[in-house]
């Protein structure tokens, strides 16, 4: 009786080492008397060891706390709506007399590059922060399809910063308009009624600026721009909540793209 | 949900390696076994309960996976493979290894993302044809056919990088 023939098939299996060990016999017969395909083998075989080599590092590091399955799990119990509700009748009495008072005083210049930036955050946070129908379009479940919404409309690829080992969570988001085009809003809160709001919108100039400070009549906020885009982060809170949390929006926004 | 937690959670460090070598990217490889697993877990109950958890979350973190590499290749986002090889290291290379290093990475990096895949589930993370084919909804013989054109393609990619010369494709590619 014949040998059956070897194909590819089996010098893979033989890689793999998926193969019984009477196939296997025959296989390694077949290659000594096949000196170049046995070359083709040891190649693959370094190549395989290699390979496994350079990966085996990241499956041994410690599982950052991101990943943390109870943690994970934890998060998708907790309620999506907050108890703000009770808060926000008060909150939108202020911003009926403040809030239109303070845009008046912002909508009076022209301002341009961060500024411009700044001043359209504090616009849409005073318009959408306060309210309770329906504060964002897209709800923080559909995370990636924010993501991909903005990064259409903003043609460059735009992350969705997940903030919640801050203690704040994702609550969603919307598209704006600007004066210079569309811009993505992103809203955050603390689950104690706190929000704040991140617009995100390409710059006109490409490259990076320092983080400024604004501040109105009803928010405080701190505006930069990485690699062309520029981010605006504003809210209610003190500038000593808001600046680490810029800070660490940054952070994270410095490494995703 | 013990039962879940008993079976997911040894599985992580596995799918972060996937992850990173296909992603290449420490942060955007979290953020997706990240999502993989929010999904497992909102999904759990709709998994086939005799089905393999190891193949169902691979599954999940694949076609997550592959989603993301095609809006950024349609985005023409580039992540320069300088900023990353040394990220992928544990420890830091010696002058040598680093450059072998970096051949690897780059060959892999110029395989096209079906064959990637492939030559990863099953070199790296050691699942078997069967399991694989199941992961990438693709049939068993399609399995075996990019494999082996992976693995020939590897070996041309790194002989091209050894001996300097261009291989058809280019091993870097850069945008900016």
């Amino acid at each position: 009786m014949t040998m059956r023939p070897i194909s590819d098939d089996d010098l893979q299996r033989l890689l793999d080492e998926r193969l019984d060990a009477a196939r296997r016999r025959e296989v390694e017969t077949y290659l000594n008397d096949h000196p170049e395909a046995r070359a083709r083998v040891d190649r693959l075989v370094a190549l395989g060891e290699e390979m496994r080599a350079a990966f085996a590092p990241i499956a041994a590091e410690p599982v950052p706390a991101q990943l943390n399955l109870s943690r994970i799990v934890e998060a998708r119990r907790r309620p999506q709506r907050p108890v703000w509700q009770a808060m926000a009748a008060g909150l939108l009495l202020l911003l009926g007399g403040a809030g239109g008072w303070g845009l008046r005083d912002v909508v009076s210049s022209a301002p341009a590059g961060i500024e411009a930036l700044a001043q359209a955050a504090s616009m849409n946070y005073a318009v959408y922060a306060p309210d309770h129908t329906r504060p964002v379009e897209l709800a923080a479940a559909d995370r990636d399809e924010l993501a991909g919404w903005f990064s259409a409309r903003l043609k460059r690829p735009v992350g969705v910063p997940d903030l919640s080992s801050s203690g704040y969570h994702l609550m969603g988001g919307r598209l704006v308009a600007t004066q210079q085009g569309p811009a993505g809003l992103l809203m955050y809160d603390d689950g104690h009624g706190a929000r704040f709001v991140m617009l995100m919108r390409p710059m006109s100039v490409p490259g990076d600026a320092p983080m400024q400070t604004h501040i109105s009549a009803t928010s405080n906020g701190y505006a930069w721009a990485q690699d062309g885009l520029g981010y605006s982060l504003v809210g209610a809170a003190d500038p000593v909540v808001l600046h680490p949390l810029a800070n660490d929006i940054r952070r994270a926004t410095a490494k995703k793209i | 949900m013990t039962d879940m937690m008993r079976l997911i959670e040894p599985l992580i460090p596995v799918l972060r390696r996937y992850a990173r070598a296909l992603l290449r990217n420490p942060t955007d490889a979290d953020d997706l076994v990240q999502d993989c697993l929010e999904r497992a877990v909102g999904r759990w109950h709709q998994r086939q309960v005799d089905g393999d958890t190891r193949t169902w979350l691979f599954a999940i973190l694949h076609n997550l996976a592959v989603t993301q590499m095609r809006q950024r290749a349609r985005r023409g986002a580039h992540m320069p493979i300088e900023d990353t090889a040394e990220a992928n290291l544990a420890v830091a290379p010696t002058q040598e290894s680093g450059l072998r290093h970096r051949d690897l990475m780059s060959a892999l990096d110029a395989l096209p993302e079906e064959q990637r895949s492939v030559l990863l589930l099953v070199t790296v993370e050691g699942l078997s044809y069967a399991e694989t084919a199941e992961i990438l909804a693709i049939p068993t013989g399609t399995v075996m056919s990019r494999l082996s054109r992976a693995r020939d393609r590897m070996l041309q990619l790194m002989d091209g990088a050894e001996a300097a010369v261009p291989a058809k494709r280019p091993l870097l590619r850069r945008v900016k």
